[in-house]
């Protein structure tokens, strides 16, 4: 039963590794740990900067028109004696949304952890094609500089929100932007130019490149996320890229693909970006989803429940993320009754997610719950994404969508599962694998109270949006007072911008905690959360080549508490071939 | 493309302008706004200036006054008692004289006037422009200020300069653009209130004006020499004139335009919309000229 | 703080609510159900010394069970969603007596032109308004939706009707209210800068009332000679500048701006 069937995969453990200058080493880097980091680093940066532009939003809406704080240090193009322009607050809207979507929460996601885990996690000792690898960070770090170079050209940063409807898009006649919105387009290619070179890379190495033992069925399910992302990614960037080139030219060369004058039509590009856009949805939660599967099972100390219906419900929402694209478009106009069939696959797609959740919650029933930092963020996780979740279904009936549609129920319900989802997810895989990183452990008891006050904050913050959008208040105004329905929000308005305030305030926490611990941290032992899969079982933080032994699998990916391991409550992938456990088989 | 182009010229003048120093501004001495053209100083000699003056007429029925409708925008509207803001298409007097013409040198100057540092200005006030015509000159700063407690935008929409469109929501609010490029007439609409309408020409001498309600212009201060006036109207297009101005002498010209001239005065809606009953009960709408 | 939806005016309103309540509760079980859960979990199975977690791979029966009640439920809220989204939106759900009105959308206005006295679009009697949507009480209106430049969304919260306006598109869109007063029409689209600024306001009238403002509309029309289709014409301007923008009739000397 417990054969091992044990691939030579024909790749050298330890390689002749020369000593490398500081540039090759830690500049150029091919080395998936080191990416893995600098990814860290710059995803870090723009989630700041993500966070200050929500702050100026904040602050436009709770007091209209009355002088930011340190408003002085804008232009008079953005805020003339501190008062923020319309034109400016669309750019910081629109920017939000592309720095948090694509270079934050995507990069945090699958740039720094498919590069730092899959290698480690499958047994590895870099990824199939380092340099590959390493100019997909090359090719990220531009991308995010020309978007934020774009607000310093003239007519300001892109103002046609994230989705970049055309032809609001592609006509500068109408936005008052042409430079800002031609380096949006720029910066986005370039994105996902690395992002289709980063998923080329996961893809082969996690077909080809898995340990000794390292069956389908033993990959953690982090892996497993990561790898049907890749695949998402493969699939649906390459479509924005083509969409973006499109609307380039219809900018700058006359074509007129989405200008309705000579035969264009507006609508394709909705089609083209959501086509996209959905398994992006997808692309940024996927993974999250595979952090807290495996941290809420070490927390617990037991197997992940229903391993094989977690996959299965991981391929299924992939599939299912490519038929649903429609139901951003209920009304925008696009044949009714494709809105109703695009109301049934959405229906379908919330089936896996409701499996994923029930399944956490089996992972936790009867278990030994240890609450450390890592694991109260997946607490958070699921229990956020939840609602973020359930959200989701009083958009997807289409009938009750005309009502909620581009309100801030929508804007809500994002937040949930980015900031609630991906984003709790991403802090708890931060504390988890902090210590295999920068070989130090963050401080638990500042890492206990970040995750209490950005808990408590995000649901003040976000929470009330649900009530805007259901009084019917709009998406992306610049001031909300003007209209009756909205006039008498105001002060759920000042309720979410001093908690909002109150949650950026957290970061700080977080960032303090983040650096002091890389100098001043504990020192990490190899395995501190007593944990499983094969990156726990080389030191903190690995070697070049990750491995001084070259790891032959016999496990599954979250064996804990299994009876016939008496000394203590885990079983390591690579450790006892004589216990049998259920994904030995 | 053309944008990269337009992008690169501006460059290349905004260093020329630079290159060659403030010289410009220091000429232009607080008034230089004037339209008489006091700040030509440097290449005018006044013993020997000269000048343009005239009328402008009009002949025919001046097309009507149609009612603005600002309902919906109360803060202008009360500024308008009785029958409301009314539009007028064409400025015209009791005697049959045609104001708002912008009339300017078109040819015979040369180069090298300093520019002024006075900015002209554009105001809105009562969700209108005033003035409705401005004249400035090339590079000289257009002060664009809101007197209304509500957002206006300022979507200029030239050919050749680079347009801009921006807002200002509170009342108070003042920005400062200017033009590179010499061109007559730039449009500058407000797309919050699509009756507000107002024309800037830019030239790159001190030689333009607008004439007065009384239909009457006057350019001072011109060196003598030949040159080519035109005017320039909304409505009715733009008219052309040699001139000969000889020392110390002022030029008469006249220009007259008529009712014929006049392009559309309503920005049409298009073909009215048509729905169309197909027999099974389903409606459709197309765009098309109506039956009756 | 607001719980629930704005008034509603609209015939068809009651099932949009409707389906928000179902909604709510369906999703509300299952919010309760999974919070109360993992709390219970927190406190229930804390770390204990000594404790050892129960070793569980999953539970054939049980996923059967969570993936089976939520696909049933899904599937039959996707039924019933389906035949509310037919009634308001299908393509030909207007009723046949419905008064035909034209909205065309542009940066930041809505034109909005109607069919006069013989309520056929599309004749001489035609006329627009800007920025003002009237129509009467008890009547099944149908909107035909245009854009002139970008995106825009029509939308009337009370009436619960929302719809995105296209360049190059006319959309039909219906409704009828059963109350008369005063609404407002927002913009749901983001179309530039004055996208917070493009509202309109829209007054239902009794029939009667309705046929007087039309009539009044016609009349003063006809009074002032114009043609009927006014609504985009621009302002041509009646103040003289002296051609320096130092402009003299209005006084604007306020210091120090």
């Amino acid at each position: 039963m417990a054969t091992i069937v044990a691939e030579p995969t024909g790749i050298p453990v330890v390689e002749e590794h020369h000593e490398m200058s500081f540039i090759r080493k830690y500049i150029f880097s091919s080395d998936h740990k080191v990416i893995g980091i600098q990814f860290l680093f710059l995803s870090l940066f723009f989630l700041l900067v993500g966070g200050l532009l929500a702050m100026l939003m904040r602050w436009q809406l709770a007091w209209p028109g009355r002088p930011m704080p340190f408003g002085g240090l804008f232009p008079e193009t953005m805020a003339p004696d501190g008062i923020m322009l319309p034109e400016f607050y669309i750019s910081l809207v629109t920017m939000h949304g592309t720095f948090m979507v694509f270079f934050a929460i995507m990069l945090l996601l699958v740039g720094v952890y498919a590069n730092y885990l899959i290698p480690l996690q499958i047994g590895a000792p870099d990824m199939a094609f380092p340099r590959l690898n390493m100019l997909s960070f090359w090719t990220a770090v531009p991308a995010g500089l020309i978007a934020l170079a774009s607000f310093a050209v003239e007519g300001g940063a892109a103002g046609a929100g994230w989705t970049s409807y055309a032809p609001l898009s592609g006509m500068p006649e109408y936005s008052g932007v042409s430079m800002g919105q031609q380096m949006w387009i720029v910066s986005l290619v370039l994105l996902g130019l690395s992002s289709i070179l980063g998923s080329t890379n996961y893809i082969t190495t996690v077909i080809n490149m898995r340990a000794p033992g390292m069956l389908w069925t033993r990959m953690p399910l982090t892996v497993w996320a990561l790898f049907i992302t890749a695949i998402l990614g493969l699939l649906a960037m390459p479509v924005l890229s083509g969409g973006l080139i499109m609307l380039l030219f219809d900018q700058t060369i006359g074509t007129h693909f989405f200008l309705p004058e000579t035969g264009g039509q507006p609508l394709l590009w909705q089609h083209l970006f959501w086509f996209f856009g959905h398994p992006e949805v997808y692309i940024l939660i996927l993974p999250a989803m595979g952090f807290v599967s495996e941290i809420l099972s070490a927390g617990s100390r037991k197997p992940v429940f229903g391993y094989k219906a977690m996959v299965g419900a991981i391929v299924a929402i992939a599939f299912l993320g490519f038929i649903v694209w429609g139901h951003h478009m209920f009304q925008s106009g696009m044949n009714p009754v494709l809105g109703t069939s695009f109301m049934v696959s959405t229906m379908v797609i919330a089936v896996p997610s409701a499996i994923k959740t029930f399944n956490w919650m089996g992972t936790m029933w009867r278990g030994n719950l240890h609450f450390h930092t890592p694991m109260l963020f997946a607490i958070g996780f699921v229990m956020l994404f939840v609602i973020g979740g359930l959200s989701g279904i009083f958009m997807a009936s289409a009938p009750f969508d005309i009502f909620i549609h581009d309100t801030y129920f929508i804007v809500a319900h994002i937040h949930y599962v980015l900031f609630g989802g991906a984003l709790f997810a991403i802090f708890a895989a931060i504390y988890y694998w902090f210590p295999k990183m920068f070989g130090r452990m963050m401080n638990d008891r500042w890492g206990k109270i970040h995750f209490a006050l950005t808990f408590i904050f995000f649901n003040l913050a976000f929470f009330p949006m649900h009530t805007q959008g259901l009084a019917g208040m709009m998406r992306r105004l610049y001031d909300t007072s003007g209209y009756t329905h909205t006039a008498d929000l105001q002060g759920t308005h000042l309720l979410i911008t001093i908690s909002a305030f109150a949650l950026f305030a957290t970061g700080v926490i977080f960032a303090i905690n983040f650096f002091g611990s890389m100098f001043r941290g504990e020192k990490a032992p190899p395995n501190p959360w007593n944990a499983t899969s094969l990156e726990w079982q080389t030191p903190s933080p690995p070697k070049h080549g990750n491995w001084e032994q070259a790891p032959v699998v016999y496990h599954g990916p979250h064996e804990y508490s299994h009876p016939d391991v008496t000394d203590k409550d885990w079983l390591a992938q690579n450790e006892r071939p004589d216990v049998v456990s259920p994904a030995g088989h | 493309m053309l944008q990269k182009t337009r992008l690169l010229a501006t460059v290349a003048a905004a260093g020329l302008v630079w290159a060659c120093g403030g010289g410009g501004d220091a000429g232009g001495d607080g008034d230089a706004g004037d339209a008489g053209g006091e700040t030509a100083a440097p290449v005018v000699d006044p013993a020997t200036a000269g000048a343009i003056s005239g009328l402008i007429a009009f002949e025919g029925e001046a097309p009507a006054a149609e009612r603005i409708d600002m309902a919906e925008e109360p803060e202008c509207d009360d500024a308008y008692p009785g029958d409301g803001a009314l539009t007028q298409h064409a400025l015209v007097s009791s005697d049959g004289m045609l104001g708002n013409v912008f009339v300017y040198v078109k040819e015979g100057l040369g180069a090298g006037f300093p520019t002024p540092s006075q900015p002209a200005v554009l105001d809105q006030e009562n969700c209108r422009y005033h003035p409705h015509i401005v004249g400035l000159q090339v590079d000289q700063p257009l002060l664009i200020r809101n007197s209304d407690p509500i957002l206006h935008n300022i979507n200029t929409q030239p050919s050749i300069n680079r347009g801009f469109n921006i807002s200002q929501p509170q009342a108070g609010m003042e920005t400062t653009r200017d033009f590179g490029m010499a061109e007559v007439m730039i449009p500058v609409k407000c797309d919050v209130h699509g009756w507000m309408s107002a024309f800037v020409g830019v030239v790159d001498h001190p030689y333009f004006a607008v004439s007065r309600g009384d239909g009457a212009f006057s350019l001072p201060n011109l060196p003598p020499g030949d040159y080519v006036v035109e005017a320039w109207h909304e409505l009715f297009g733009t008219q052309t004139a040699n001139v000969t101005v000889g020392e110390g002498a002022t030029a008469e010209v006249s220009f007259t335009f008529n009712a014929g001239m006049a392009r559309n005065a309503v920005v049409p809606l298009g073909d009215p919309l048509i729905i169309k009953h197909a027999e099974d009960g389903s409606l459709t709408a197309v765009r098309e000229p109506a039956d009756d | 703080m607001n719980w629930s939806l704005p008034e509603n005016i609209a015939t068809y309103g009651g099932k949009i609510d409707a389906l928000f309540w179902v909604i709510t509760i369906v999703t509300g079980i299952a919010f309760v159900l999974v919070e109360v859960g993992i709390i219970w979990f927190c406190v229930k199975y804390r770390r204990r010394e000594g404790h050892r977690a129960y070793y569980t791979h999953g539970s054939k029966s049980l996923e059967v069970l969570w993936t089976a009640v939520p696909a049933l439920a899904l599937v039959a809220l996707g039924v019933y969603s389906a035949s509310v989204w037919a009634y308001i939106k299908g393509r030909d759900a207007a009723p046949s007596e419905s008064l035909h009105i034209a909205v065309s959308a542009k940066q930041f206005e809505w034109n909005v032109t109607y069919a006069g006295a013989d309520e056929v679009l599309g004749t001489s009697d035609d006329f627009s308004t800007r920025n003002q949507l009237h129509f009467p009480v008890n009547r099944p209106i149908l909107v035909w939706l245009e854009a002139e430049d970008v995106l825009h969304s029509f939308f009337i919260p009370q009436l619960r009707v929302k719809q995105d306006a296209v360049p190059g598109m006319t959309i039909p869109v219906w409704f009828e209210a059963t109350k008369t007063g005063d609404y407002q029409i927002g913009c749901a689209e983001l179309c530039g800068l004055g996208h917070y600024r493009m509202r309109a306001r829209v007054t239902i009238h009794e029939p009667a009332a309705y046929e007087a403002w039309v009539g009044e509309q016609i009349a003063a029309r006809a009074a002032s000679g114009e043609p009927t289709v006014v609504a985009a014409s621009a302002d041509l301007g009646n103040d003289v500048g002296d051609g320096t923008g130092q402009h003299a009739g209005h006084d604007h000397s306020a210091g120090g701006m």
